[in-house]
Order: structure tokens, then C-alpha cells, then sequence
């Protein structure tokens, strides 16, 4: 290749500095603070927050099902989205064609959302 | 993608690269400093009250001695917490919400069809840190990044009220995120371009994705997209009444600054966001100027003017609305934002297509709307009298139980 | 080094190292974490590669997606702590894990060396995405001509998942309507209601006494309240 930069460079480049300029941001600030800052143990200061009483129980609490199901509607849309995106941005080229398919593959999916809103999982009770 | 790269690259090219990675990063730190003053200004004024008046000129400097303060507190990491994760989880905030405002055009020449190039040193390029081919697919892998900075937070911390606003946050942003997607579909419906420069100059006088996508997937985008940041009315992550300060109740020191810094950034970059998706970016009319007011001080003062709006917005919700409850939340985003971006979708294709193919528009447009209202009322009455029936077996004992509940 | 050389290295260190903590650490959401760096380190590679509409939906539904999803099953089945290592619910599970492992990785190597150039070269299935230009339209030009059954039954296998989670979520005795919108009941209720008064009418009249079962069933009757 007569040109010594590779297109990964070409692209990201700037990305990569970018981010390198943020990383060096947040650990600039983080060793200033860690500088100044004092450091005075007490075993009180290391209890979890529990509006000022000793913790009761153990700290994790068994989140309940339906935050599952609103995940997985989420990967549902998520998908969808994903596959939308290459159509949306060649629409013309494939026409009503394309449009009678991308019309199936949404009814199909929102046959999942009316599912699971008939079944009343979407209602938060 | 960028001119700049797409010739020979020498070193010249590289300085012009660093210069512009460190003035987009310098303009970043400053707006979100800038931000967070203006916010409590303005919600001061809304409050009829003065704000920070202090530190500096009408209180300027508030936020960075608000930083300095936070550096001279002691750090503090729970007994029960994830040592590794705990650290981590900061930076997982911020990092993202800083790399978003890459793709973001700051400003360049856009009118008249032109597409924004700019001369620095003698080497044509976009006023934007980067323009990747992933373009405005960029934002949305690193909002579902972000997510975890919050995730974990709460997680990590190895205390409840954490956990319980990290949970309430995660699955808030995920169903926001959902409507978010589908509304930048319609925007590269319009344009069919990945790419946020090509996605600016494709809105070139005043043909702004705005109206051009018929304004609904921009309202849908502005909902969604303060849902994705936590911001009120959608801040049941820190909702202080009942979870004492949310996700990073743990958190102190520069650590808890992180997270507010995190917000803050990402409430610019979102503003940035919806103004190169939806108004034209940096674009404008420039009354025949050319040269550098036109390539630079011109497209900037409009960027930052809109930006500014957004900004405004922000903290007008945040000083004007009371925060959802969970229930109204979840069901804004599934039952109302993305059955309604979906239709919207479908509308904005099959009038792509009707163009397209020839037919009578107008017909068209009737013809959809009438089509995807048939299917909202569609969607209600299955909705209802399944409900109903469902409820055959059911019902009675639902009756019965909220009575004894009560 | 060449940069690409470079980043496949690192990208490839990052899915190894994410590989192994996946399988070696203890805490469910430590591995999670773990299969995010491997996640992200394929979408490393496929920038690499040139293929950056894959790496962006690798981020965003993978990583943004079905691993915030895995966190939730962690949260939800409450295995936060590290998990019991002696007590093993399924006994056959390790040995079983293990050949399975093997086996794919034999296949996988037997595939590589026999085929060469055909698994990953221009004669491959992906020859339409190795021609220049973005790779979103290549993708796009196969994707909604060539493989339309295979999008359409994505969208039926995605709808079949959700089905299948609200049917194993739901409880069955939970009220199904909101009572807050409807508060008279549902028009069943209503109906019943009208039937069941009709017919106390009708039993009235004939002067019968009948004890009128409780058909409903009540899963909740004498219940946790």
C-alpha cells in the first residue's frame, strides 16, 4: 500500500485520542483528589447508608420478574431497530417490495408487544 | 468521512487532528461547567430566588469550586461494596457520555448545499472530532454503555437503596431506549445517511429533520432521550424521597463527582444530539459572508444558540414538572412512545415509497393516517376486551382481593 | 507493527481474557462483566475488519441488550453472593459442558483447516460484504433480497421468546385488569352480575332453595394478605 495510514486509522484516529484525552481527565482528577484528600478510617464511615440505623438484612434484594420481561421486550425492539436500520437508509432501493417486508416483520413484532399488553404484564402494578 | 484522512496523511495532518480533539474537549468541559451554572441560575430565576452569586461574576466559577470542594472529601469504599466494580463503575459513566460528543459537528459551512468542509492549515476537514461510518449509530452504542455505569453503581455498592434505584434506572433506560432507536430510524429515513455530517448537510436551508419528519419522532426523541439521561421528570433513579440519593448513594469524593459530571455531559451532548438529528446542526444562513465568519463564527453561534435551547429546556422541565411515578414511566414508554414511533415509521416509509413509485401522495398520506388510526383503535379494543375477558376467570377474584387489600 | 496487526492483538486479548473470566470467576456478575469485554472485543474486531455497522449492533444488542437482560436474571434469581461451588443441581452438567466444549472446538478447527479460504475468503457466504463501500448497505442488499425468510422468522422467533417469558412470568392469579381504569369490573363482571341477579330472581320465584356453588374459585381466599 502506497499510504503508510490504515483505514481502521483513518477512522478512529481522532475517536482514539478523544478518549485517550478523557481517560487522562479522569485520572488527572482522580489522583488530584487523591492527593488532597484525607483519609480519617472509622469503622462507622464503612456501614452501608441506611439512613443512619445499622443495616438490616443482607444487601441484596431479589428484584422482582417483571424487570425481566421489560428487558426482553427491550432485546424485542432492540433487534428490530437493528434490522430497520439498513432498510431506513436504502428505502428506494427495494421499493414496495421492501416495504410489504418491513410491514410483515414490524406487525410480527408488535403481535409480541399486544401479546404481552393483553396479558398485562406492561402494567406496572 | 473526513476529508482530512481520506488523502495522504502526514504529520501536519495529525496537529490538525490534536487541535481539534483538544478544542472540542476544552469547549465540552466548558459547556458542562457552563451548564450546570446556567441550570441552577435559571432555576433560581424560576424560583424566584438568586442562585449562585459568589464564586466569580454572577457565580460562574460555582461549579468548579463545587468540584474542588468534592476533591478535599474523603474517599469512602462500603465494607459490603465490590471493590473492583465500585471503582469501575465511574468511569464507566462518564467515559461514554465524553466520547458521544465526538461525532457531534460543531460548526462549518452548510448552507447552500455545501457540506461543511472546512481549511485548517491548509487541510480541508469537518468541524467534528470524528465522523465514523457507524455515524449517529455511534451515540446509541454508547448510551447502552452508559447504562451500565448506572447498573453497576447501584449494584456494587452492596446496599439497598442503590441497588433499587440502579434496577428502577436500568430498565427505565432500556425501554427509553427502544423509542430513542426507532425515532433516529425515521431521521435516516429522511436522509438515508449514517454519518451526523452527512446527516447535518442533508438539512441544509432550513430543510430541517424537524418538519421533514413531521415533528412527531422529534417530540418522541426529546421524551426518550430525558428518560435516557435520568433527568427530571424521569429521575426516579435518585428520587431523594424514597431512595436517599439513588445509585451513587454510596459514593463520595471525586467518585460521586464523576457521576455528576457524567450528567451533566450528558445533557449537553443529548441537546447536541437532538440539534444535529433534528434542527440542521450548525447550519444557517449566512447573508453572503464567506471566509472564516462563515465557516466558523457563524455556524458556531447557531449551534451554540440551539444547543442553548435544549439546555434551557432541560432545566425548564427539571424547575416545572413533577416526577412520574414508576407505573405512568413504563407506561408512557411501551404503550404510548414506541407504538407510536413504530407507526410513525411505517407512515414516513410508505410515503418514501409512495414518492418514490409515483402515487398520489396526498391519497397516500390520508390513506396511512387512516390505516395506522383504524390500528390505534384496533390496538384499544383488543386491548380492552381482552383485558375482559381474561379477566372472566379472574375478575371476581381480583374484585375481591382489592378489597381486602383495602 | 501495523495497526491493524496491533489491534487484533489487543481486541484479541480483550475477548480471552473476557472468555476465561466468563468461566473461571466466581460472582454471576463479575462473569457478566467478563462477557462484556469479550463482546466488546468482537466488536473491536469487526471494526477492524471494516465492518462497522456489525461492530455498532454488536455494542448495542449485545452488550446494551442481552447482557443487561443476564444482569436482571442475576438480580432477579438473587445469586449476588458467590455461588455454592459443592452442591451441584445437575450432576452430569460438568463432564457433559466439557465434551460439548471440545467437540466444538474440534469442529470448529476441523472446518477452519479443511475449508480455508471458503470459511472466511472472498468464496464464502460474505463475499457480498467483502466489495468496498459501507458495509450497512451490503448487509442491507442480502438481508431484504436473498435471506427475506430468514429476516421475517427472526421477527417470529423474537415474538415467540416474549410469548414464552410473559407465559412463564405471569402468575395466573393476579388480577388482569386495572382496577383503577375499569372500576366496575370488567363487562364480564358486569354481565355476571346481571345473571347471576336474574337468575337469584328466577330462583326466588320458584321458591327453591339452592346453594349456588362458588364457581370462580378463589386462588387468593385464605391466601398471604
Amino acid at each position: 500500500m502506497s499510504n503508510p495510514l490504515s483505514d481502521l486509522l483513518r477512522s478512529y484516529l481522532a475517536v482514539g485520542l478523544f478518549a485517550s484525552l478523557g481517560f487522562i481527565l479522569v485520572g488527572l482528577l482522580l489522583f488530584l483528589s487523591w492527593l488532597v484528600r484525607p483519609s480519617r478510617p472509622q469503622a462507622q464511615k464503612y456501614i452501608s447508608y441506611e439512613s443512619g440505623v445499622d443495616p438490616v438484612g443482607d444487601m441484596w434484594s431479589q428484584s422482582q420478574v417483571r424487570y425481566y420481561i421489560f428487558a426482553l421486550l427491550f432485546v424485542m425492539f432492540d433487534v428490530e431497530a437493528v434490522f430497520i436500520f439498513p432498510w431506513a437508509t436504502r428505502v428506494e432501493l427495494y421499493g414496495v417490495f421492501g416495504l410489504v417486508e418491513m410491514l410483515v416483520f414490524i406487525g410480527i413484532l408488535l403481535l409480541g408487544l399486544v401479546y404481552a399488553w393483553r396479558k398485562g404484564v406492561l402494567r406496572w402494578a | 468521512m473526513d476529508p482530512l484522512l481520506s488523502g495522504n496523511v502526514d504529520l501536519m495532518t495529525v496537529v490538525v487532528v490534536l487541535l481539534k480533539v483538544l478544542v472540542a474537549f476544552a469547549g465540552l468541559l466548558v459547556a458542562v461547567m457552563g451548564m450546570v451554572w446556567f441550570e441552577r441560575k435559571a432555576l433560581a430565576d424560576m424560583e424566584n430566588r438568586f442562585g449562585p452569586n459568589r464564586a466569580g461574576p454572577f457565580g460562574i466559577l460555582q461549579t468548579l469550586a463545587d468540584g474542588m470542594k468534592l476533591s478535599f472529601k474523603e474517599d469512602l469504599l462500603p465494607e459490603k461494596a465490590d471493590r473492583f466494580v465500585f471503582r469501575l463503575a465511574p468511569l464507566l459513566a462518564v467515559i461514554p457520555a465524553f466520547l458521544t460528543f465526538a461525532i457531534v459537528p460543531l460548526a462549518g459551512n452548510f448552507s447552500n448545499g455545501n457540506d461543511g468542509v472546512v481549511e485548517i492549515l491548509g487541510h480541508k476537514t469537518f468541524m467534528q472530532v470524528a465522523d465514523p461510518q457507524m455515524g449517529i449509530l455511534w451515540m446509541l452504542a454508547m448510551s447502552s454503555i452508559a447504562v451500565y455505569g448506572i447498573v453497576l453503581a447501584g449494584w456494587s455498592s452492596g446496599s439497598k437503596y442503590p441497588l433499587l434505584g440502579s434496577v428502577r434506572a436500568s430498565a427505565q433506560m432500556v425501554s427509553y431506549e427502544a423509542a430513542l432507536g426507532l425515532s433516529i430510524a425515521t431521521v435516516l429515513l429522511i436522509g438515508g445517511m449514517l454519518s451526523t455530517n452527512q446527516i447535518v448537510a442533508g438539512q441544509y436551508g432550513l430543510r430541517w429533520n424537524l418538519w421533514m419528519t413531521g415533528i412527531v419522532p422529534f417530540f418522541i426523541f426529546i421524551i426518550a432521550g430525558t428518560a435516557e439521561l435520568n433527568r427530571p421528570p424521569f429521575d426516579l433513579v435518585e428520587a431523594e424521597q424514597e431512595l436517599v440519593g439513588g445509585f451513587h448513594t454510596e459514593y463520595s469524593s471525586m467518585r460521586f463527582a464523576m457521576f455528576f459530571l457524567a450528567e451533566f455531559m450528558n445533557a449537553v451532548t443529548m441537546s447536541a444530539i437532538i440539534v444535529t438529528l433534528f434542527l440542521g446542526g450548525p447550519s444557517g444562513p449566512t447573508f453572503g459572508i464567506t471566509g472564516w465568519i462563515s465557516d466558523y463564527v457563524l455556524p458556531f453561534i447557531y449551534f451554540f444558540l440551539k444547543v442553548l435551547l435544549f439546555l434551557y429546556m432541560f432545566a425548564f422541565f427539571r424547575g416545572t414538572l413533577p416526577r412520574f411515578r414508576y407505573d405512568q414511566l413504563m407506561d408512557l414508554g411501551w404503550k404510548f412512545l414506541i407504538p407510536l414511533a413504530l407507526g410513525w415509521f411505517l407512515l414516513l416509509a410508505t410515503v418514501r415509497v409512495a414518492a418514490d413509485q409515483g402515487w398520489n401522495l396526498p391519497l397516500t398520506v390520508v390513506v396511512c393516517l387512516a390505516v395506522l388510526a383504524a390500528g390505534a383503535g384496533l390496538l384499544r379494543a383488543a386491548i380492552r376486551n381482552s383485558e375482559h375477558a381474561e379477566a372472566m376467570a379472574a375478575g371476581s377474584v381480583a374484585k375481591d382481593a382489592s378489597e381486602v387489600d383495602v | 507493527m501495523r495497526v491493524e496487526m496491533f489491534t487484533f492483538l489487543l481486541a484479541g486479548a480483550i475477548c480471552l481474557g473476557g472468555a476465561l473470566g466468563v468461566v473461571l470467576l466466581k460472582n454471576p456478575v463479575h462473569n457478566a462483566l467478563s462477557l462484556v469485554a469479550t463482546l466488546f472485543g468482537v466488536a473491536v474486531l469487526f471494526v477492524n475488519q471494516g465492518a462497522y455497522f456489525l461492530a455498532a449492533i454488536q455494542v448495542i444488542v449485545y452488550a446494551g441488550a442481552i447482557v443487561i437482560l443476564f444482569l436482571f436474571v442475576i438480580m432477579l434469581l438473587g445469586v449476588d453472593r458467590e455461588t455454592d461451588e459443592g452442591r451441584e443441581p445437575l450432576v452430569a452438567q460438568r463432564p457433559l459442558a466439557v465434551a460439548t466444549g471440545l467437540a466444538i472446538l474440534g469442529l470448529s478447527l476441523v472446518a477452519l483447516l479443511s475449508a480455508g479460504q471458503r470459511a472466511t475468503g472472498d468464496k464464502a457466504d460474505l463475499a457480498p460484504l467483502n466489495q468496498p463501500g459501507p458495509d450497512i448497505n451490503h448487509l442491507a442488499e442480502v438481508l431484504f433480497t436473498r435471506y427475506v425468510y430468514a429476516f421475517e422468522i427472526t421477527a417470529v422467533l423474537l415474538t415467540v421468546a416474549v410469548v414464552g417469558a410473559v407465559v412463564l412470568s405471569k402468575r395466573t392469579n393476579e388480577p388482569l385488569i386495572d382496577l383503577d381504569e375499569f372500576p366496575e369490573g370488567t363487562v364480564v363482571d358486569v354481565r355476571r352480575r346481571a345473571d347471576d341477579a336474574k337468575a337469584q330472581d328466577e330462583v326466588d320465584a320458584d321458591a327453591e332453595v339452592v346453594a349456588v356453588p362458588d364457581t370462580e374459585g378463589d386462588p387468593q381466599e385464605g391466601g398471604d394478605d
